[in-house]
């Protein structure tokens, strides 16, 4: 890739701060010399989707919460971009043990001090934990 | 409170640019594409049983901390590495490399990096920074895929010293304590590069090196069949993401090395490292057009069989061509 051809697509969605990366391009004579760009369409399409992935799961996770067929711990897994044995590596709980605790009737009979674990690692408190029943969708 | 005179330089990707940084405060004057090819970098693997995130895992370099290790061990520089049990213990032994004056090299979990831009925060475990001083109660951080130096609370740095998953960094945190004057080159380049075509073609199971290329190649013909339109197209995704996105300076590093057999064919003066540079440089741009056209089925959300297959036939092209590469640099004469 020659100097003139590093891409400078400016990434066309939200939250994609303008920060600029080096990549490695050649000159004239063909000798390698650092650019920096703001990103190229392609790895913008690939990311793009990633979050699209993610926006697509937790709004599904939130409906689920509002049906009552997930507990709150499902939407803040998903909003953490975690999954169950993630979850559980954080929590220091076996990953049948975060399974168990994604039912609701499993999640309301909680102690306080495993509620606190959760809360601790989502770093919100315990009521704001047990109190989301899947609207709030920020 | 303690800050270290540390000169901040952005680099294309975190472990080689930190390892570059740091050996260059240490007076060792080594560029990023240089640590990089000493390290033996380079790399691939696509691992379709290991998924991370839902996806199989694919990989365009080696494994972390791997660079910073064979660097020090190729150029003789000593240096200290540790791993902690607890983040009291870990962010004590920070404080203790400042107030000494040691700028200190540490891995992190992205996702607890508030100063990157909240797209790029997945989980991934294998960051590397620098923290160079700490100022009114911020760590003062030297992170090389910025261009600038920013800070971090020390509640949020241990977070990120200590985030879980794969592979979980531990509090690992990493300084030079002494370089040599005199650095040999030569020998350290023979090294890296002997390694390097090594890992790419004797690994004999077929997730791993050169091989892999042809696996994923395999994979990708049968995605459409395979999988659900969507999962098809994450699993595209994904690729484009560990080839362009994540600091590999474009083309999965391939460019990056590229530049590294490039200057060291300049200061060994010799002609056949300039030559398998500019190779290098065309199976890089093989990787991008191979992005480009996948990114165009990502985005058209396309599942036609016939953009698969074409999809496929240039990752074996593209395969074919780096066997050859690495086939003719194993065999060098030095």
């Amino acid at each position: 890739m020659e100097i003139s051809e590093v891409p400078q697509d400016m990434p066309d969605y939200q939250g994609r701060n303008n920060v600029r990366r080096l990549v490695y391009a050649t000159d004239r004579q063909g000798r390698y010399t650092g650019v920096t760009s703001v990103g190229w369409d392609p790895e913008h399409i690939a990311l793009k989707q990633a979050w699209e992935e993610v926006a697509g799961t937790l709004a599904e996770t939130a409906e689920q919460v509002r049906q009552g067929r997930l507990s709150p711990l499902a939407w803040f897994m998903r909003k953490h971009l975690m999954d169950v044995p993630l979850l559980a590596r954080y929590a220091g709980k076996w990953q049948w043990q975060v399974r168990r605790h994604l039912r609701p009737a499993v999640f309301r009979r909680l102690s306080p001090q495993t509620l606190q674990r959760y809360a601790d690692v989502f770093q919100v408190t315990a009521a704001e934990l047990q109190s989301f029943d899947g609207e709030r969708t920020s | 409170m303690s800050k270290v005179d540390f000169i901040h330089s952005q680099h294309a990707h975190c472990e080689s640019g930190v390892t570059a940084n740091l050996l260059r405060h240490a007076g060792i004057q080594i560029s990023e594409p240089m640590a990089f090819g000493i390290g033996a970098g380079l790399f691939f693997a696509h691992v379709p049983f290991l998924k991370v995130s839902g996806t199989p895992a694919t990989t365009f370099r080696t494994w972390p901390g791997a660079v910073f290790k064979r660097v020090t061990q190729r150029l003789h520089v000593t240096v200290h590495t540790e791993k902690f049990r607890t983040p009291e213990k870990a962010m004590a032994a920070l404080d203790n490399a400042l107030d000494n004056g040691i700028p200190v090299g540490m891995q992190g979990g992205v996702f607890y990096l508030p100063y990157l831009p909240e797209v790029f925060r997945f989980h991934f475990n294998a960051h590397n920074l620098v923290v160079y001083g700490k100022e009114e109660g911020q760590y003062l951080v030297s992170d090389p895929v910025l261009e600038y130096t920013t800070t971090i609370t020390p509640d949020d740095l241990a977070r990120a010293r200590f985030a879980k998953g794969l592979p979980e960094p531990k509090g690992f945190m990493y300084y030079v304590i002494d370089a040599p004057k005199q650095v040999d080159y030569t020998q350290a380049i023979r090294q890296g590069i002997a390694q390097t075509c090594f890992f790419m073609l004797s690994p004999p199971l077929r997730w791993f090196g050169n091989k892999a290329i042809f696996l994923l190649a395999d994979r990708i013909r049968k995605y459409p069949r395979k999988l659900t339109p969507r999962r098809a197209s994450l699993y595209l995704g994904n690729i484009i993401r560990m080839q362009e996105e994540i600091g590999t300076g474009g083309g999965g590093f391939r460019y990056l090395y590229a530049a590294f057999l490039q200057e060291a064919g300049t200061l060994l003066q010799r002609d056949d490292l300039q030559q398998y540079a500019a190779k290098l440089t065309e199976i890089g741009d093989s990787w991008r057009s191979f992005a480009y056209h996948a990114a165009r089925l990502v985005k058209d959300r396309q599942t036609d069989v016939v953009s698969y297959n074409d999809l496929s036939d240039m990752l074996r092209e593209i395969g074919a061509k780096e066997k050859a590469v690495f086939e003719e640099m194993r065999k060098i004469q030095w």
